[in-house]
C-alpha cells in the first residue's frame, strides 16, 4: 500500500526524517507544526493530508469515519485503502447515518468525495448531510457540563483579552487540521460547504444504458460500470500516484450505498441459488484492488440480512477489511427488554483488519449500544442489567 | 517464522522436509499469522518461494516479515522470491485487457474459470535452473488464499484441479513443499469451500488448524492451533498423530502453550 509505505518511513524514526530533510535541501531544524488534539506531530511533512493521522500501532495511515466514537472502537479511525462495511439494520434507518457520517467527514476535512448510489441522486445525498458542530461550540452541545464553565473562560481573561482573540480568528469556518468532528445530525450542512467540496457522483439509473454490452466477465453491468467510473477518478485525479501532483496530496472518499440490492441489478437478495452468485464478490475484490494502489477509502453499506446465501455474506465479510454490523430494536422483542431501553439498537464490531502487522486493535468490549438522541449518534456499553432486574425481584417478592 | 511453531512441527531451517503439501485452514479467526510464518521460513531455509498473495498487498507482507527477520524486496531482488501481488495484477487484468495470457485470466471469464494459465506461472517460476548449481535448497509454492479463488467464480473442481497439478510438478517432480490457506466457513454452509477443504484435507501431508476458542472471545489466548500429521511414510510408524496447542498472537512471535495453561490463567 503505497500510503502505509510513505507513511511508516515517515513515522519510524526521527532519522528518516532528516534525511528527507536534507533531500529537499531544507536544515533539519524543521519546526513542528501546530500541536492539534489527536494527530501525531512527528509525521513527517511528505505525508501531511489534512484528516489523517498515522497509526499509533504500526504507522498505518488512518482518516476519521466521522464518529469518534467509531474511531476508537476501530484502534484510531479507518485505514487508508481499505474497506469499511456497515451491515445494513433491517429497516436501514441508521446504516444511511454512518454512511453520511463518513461523507460529511471527508467535505470538513477537504477530501475528494464519490459517492454511488442506484437508489438516491448523490447531489440529494449531500445535501442531507449532518452540519459539522465548530470548535467554539462543539463542547457545549455534545457535553451539558461545560457549559457552566463557559462563562467563567469569558471572565478570566480581562488583562491579557488580546490572546482571548486568538481562537476565534479562523481563516476558515471549520478547522480541517483536527482529526475527527462532532456533527449536528438535526441540522443540514451549510451550502457554502458543499459547494467548496470535490465530489464526484454516480447515479446508476443515469451512467447504465438500457442496452446492454457485451462484457465476458461474469460482473454484473452496474458493477463494471462503477468500477470503471472509480478507476477513472483514480486515474484521473492522481490518487494512485500516477500523476506526480505538485498541489497537496488527498484522500478520495468513496461511498457506495445499498451495495448488494436488487437496484444494482444484482439478485443475492431474493434467490438462494443465483446465476451470478459470485458478481458482488468479484465487485469487492476488484474495489480491494483499487483501494489498495490508491489514496482512499471507501464505505460500503449492504443489506446483509436480506441476503439469502449463508455462504455469500461469509465471503462478502472476508473480502472487506473492517465489518460493523448494526442491529436495531425496532420491531425485535429486545425493544422490551428493560436492559435496552435508553437504546436504540446493538452495533457489532464484526471484523477489524490486521494490517501491517500480526495482531490487530481488538477492543475487550464486544457489546455495544448505539442510540440516536436529538442530535448525536452515542456508541455506548449498556450498563449490566443486575441493578434494575433485582429491584424487580424484590419488589415482586414483597407483594 | 515462530520458534515454537518450529518446535511444535519438529522442524529447522536446516532441515526442511521435502515433497510435502501443507493445509492451512482457519475457522472463526484469522489464520494468516500462519501464512507469515511459512514464508519466513522457507525463506530462511533458503528456499525458492513463489508466493501467490491474492488477499494483500506486498508491502503488507513485506513489514510483517521485517519484524520476523527476512526481507521480502531483498529476496525478491536476487530471485528467491517470486511474488505475484494478485490484488495489482488484477486491477491490471481487468481494467487494461492483455494480449498474452496472464495469471489471473480467469477474471475477464464468464464461466467457472479455468487455473491454467496460473499453473504455467507456477511452473515457469519454481522450474529448477538448467545452469546445474543448486542455489536455491528446494521450491516452495505458498498460496494466499484459495478461498479467494472461490469468490471469483472459479470452481472448487478447478481449484482442486490447479492443487493437483502444482503439487505433481512442485512435490514430485521437483521434489519441492507446497503449503496452501483455505478458509473453514464453519457453519455458514459455503458448499463449495467445504469441497475444497474436504479435498485438500485428504490429500496433504500437514493440516494446521487455527480455530477461534470454543468460549468466545479472550484477550490472553487468540485461539486453538490443531496439527495433524497425516500420510507418514512409514507405515508402521503412528497413523495420523494430532495435537492442539492455544496460541497468543504477539507484536513479532506467537507463543503456543497447553490447553489451559495460558500465562495470564497461571
Amino acid at each position: 500500500m503505497a500510503a502505509a509505505a510513505t507513511c511508516s518511513t515517515g513515522t519510524r524514526s526521527t532519522g528518516s526524517m532528516v534525511v528527507a530533510a536534507s533531500r529537499n535541501n531544507v536544515t533539519s531544524f524543521q519546526r513542528r507544526g501546530p500541536r492539534t488534539s489527536g494527530t501525531d506531530s512527528g509525521c513527517s511533512r511528505l505525508v501531511s493530508i489534512s484528516g489523517t493521522r498515522p497509526s499509533v500501532r504500526n504507522g498505518q495511515l488512518l482518516v476519521s469515519t466521522g464518529l469518534p466514537a467509531l474511531d476508537q472502537l476501530l484502534g484510531g479511525g479507518l485505514a487508508v485503502g481499505t474497506v469499511l462495511l456497515i451491515e445494513e439494520d433491517k429497516y436501514n434507518i441508521y446504516s444511511p447515518l454512518l454512511f453520511k457520517y463518513f461523507l460529511a467527514e471527508g467535505i470538513v476535512t477537504g477530501h475528494t468525495l464519490l459517492v454511488a448510489s442506484a437508489k438516491e441522486d448523490p447531489a440529494d445525498i449531500l445535501q442531507e448531510l449532518p452540519a459539522p458542530l465548530l470548535d467554539d461550540n462543539c463542547k457545549k452541545e455534545c457535553d451539558e457540563d461545560i457549559c457552566n464553565h463557559k462563562t467563567e473562560s469569558n471572565v478570566k481573561m480581562k488583562i491579557a483579552w488580546r490572546y482571548q482573540l486568538l481562537p476565534k480568528i479562523e481563516a476558515r469556518p471549520v478547522s480541517s487540521s483536527r482529526f475527527g468532528h462532532y456533527y449536528d445530525v438535526s441540522k443540514r450542512i451549510p451550502q457554502e460547504l458543499i459547494e467548496a467540496s470535490k465530489w464526484h457522483g454516480f447515479f446508476l439509473p443515469e451512467k447504465i444504458s438500457s442496452t446492454l454490452n457485451e462484457d465476458p466477465c461474469s460482473l454484473n453491468h452496474g458493477y463494471i460500470k462503477l468500477l470503471q467510473f472509480i478507476q477513472n477518478i483514480i486515474y484521473k485525479e492522481g490518487f494512485d500516484g500516477s500523476n506526480p501532483q505538485k498541489k497537496q496530496k488527498n484522500i478520495l472518499r468513496i461511498g457506495i450505498q445499498n451495495l448488494g440490492s436488487p437496484l444494482w441489478g444484482d439478485d443475492i437478495c431474493w434467490t438462494e441459488n443465483c446465476d451470478s452468485n459470485c458478481s458482488l464478490t468479484k465487485f469487492l475484490y476488484m474495489l480491494r484492488g483499487l483501494l489498495r494502489t490508491s489514496l482512499s477509502a471507501c464505505i460500503i453499506t449492504v443489506p446483509t440480512h436480506l441476503i439469502q446465501n449463508k455462504a455469500i455474506i461469509a465471503r462478502v465479510t472476508n473480502l472487506s477489511d473492517t465489518v460493523v454490523g448494526l442491529e436495531s430494536f425496532i420491531g425485535s422483542e429486545k425493544e422490551t427488554n428493560p436492559l435496552y431501553k435508553d437504546y436504540h439498537g446493538l452495533i457489532h464490531i464484526r471484523q477489524i483488519p490486521q494490517l501491517n502487522n500480526l495482531i490487530c486493535d481488538v477492543s475487550d468490549v464486544k457489546d455495544l449500544a448505539f442510540k440516536l438522541k436529538r442530535k448525536l449518534f452515542t456508541i455506548e456499553r449498556p450498563p449490566a442489567g443486575n441493578q434494575s432486574l433485582h429491584k424487580e425481584n424484590i419488589s415482586l417478592f414483597m407483594i | 517464522m515462530f520458534p515454537e511453531l518450529n518446535n511444535l512441527l519438529n522442524t529447522t531451517p536446516d532441515q526442511v522436509e521435502q515433497g510435502k503439501l501443507t493445509l492451512l485452514c482457519d475457522a472463526k479467526t484469522d489464520g494468516s499469522f500462519l501464512v507469515h510464518h511459512f514464508l519466513s521460513f522457507y525463506l530462511k531455509a533458503n528456499c525458492k518461494v513463489c508466493f501467490v498473495a491474492l488477499i494483500q498487498s506486498f508491502s503488507h507482507y513485506n513489514i510483517v516479515g521485517q519484524k520476523l527477520g527476512v526481507s521480502l524486496t531483498t529476496a525478491r531482488e536476487c530471485g528467491q522470491l517470486v511474488f505475484l501481488e494478485g490484488l495489482k495484477s488484477a486491477v491490471d487484468v481487468f481494467f487494461r485487457p492483455q494480449e498474452e495470457p496472464h495469471p489471473l485470466q480467469f477474471l475477464r471469464e464468464a464461466n467457472s474459470g479455468n487455473l491454467q494459465p496460473l499453473y504455467e506461472f507456477v511452473q515457469e517460476a519454481l522450474k529448477p535452473m538448467d545452469s546445474g548449481e543448486a542455489a536455491w535448497r528446494c521450491p516452495v509454492l505458498l498460496v494466499d488464499d484459495l478461498s479467494v479463488l472461490l469468490s471469483l467464480g472459479v470452481g472448487a473442481v478447478a481449484v482442486l484441479d490447479f492443487v493437483h497439478y502444482c503439487r505433481a510438478t512442485v512435490c514430485r517432480e521437483w521434489k519441492g513443499n507446497v503449503v496452501a490457506l483455505v478458509h473453514d466457513s464453519g457453519d455458514a454452509e459455503d458448499e463449495e469451500n467445504d469441497i475444497l477443504l474436504n479435498g485438500l484435507g485428504h490429500q496433504s501431508h500437514l493440516i494446521l488448524r487455527a480455530e477461534g476458542l470454543a468460549t468466545g472471545f479472550c484477550k490472553d489466548v487468540h485461539g486453538q492451533l490443531r496439527i495433524l500429521w497425516r500420510r507418514s511414510s512409514q507405515p508402521t510408524a503412528q497413523r495420523d498423530r494430532s495435537l492442539t496447542y492455544q496460541y497468543k498472537i504477539q507484536d513479532k512471535n506467537v507463543s503456543f502453550f497447553a490447553k489451559g495453561m495460558s500465562p495470564a490463567v497461571l
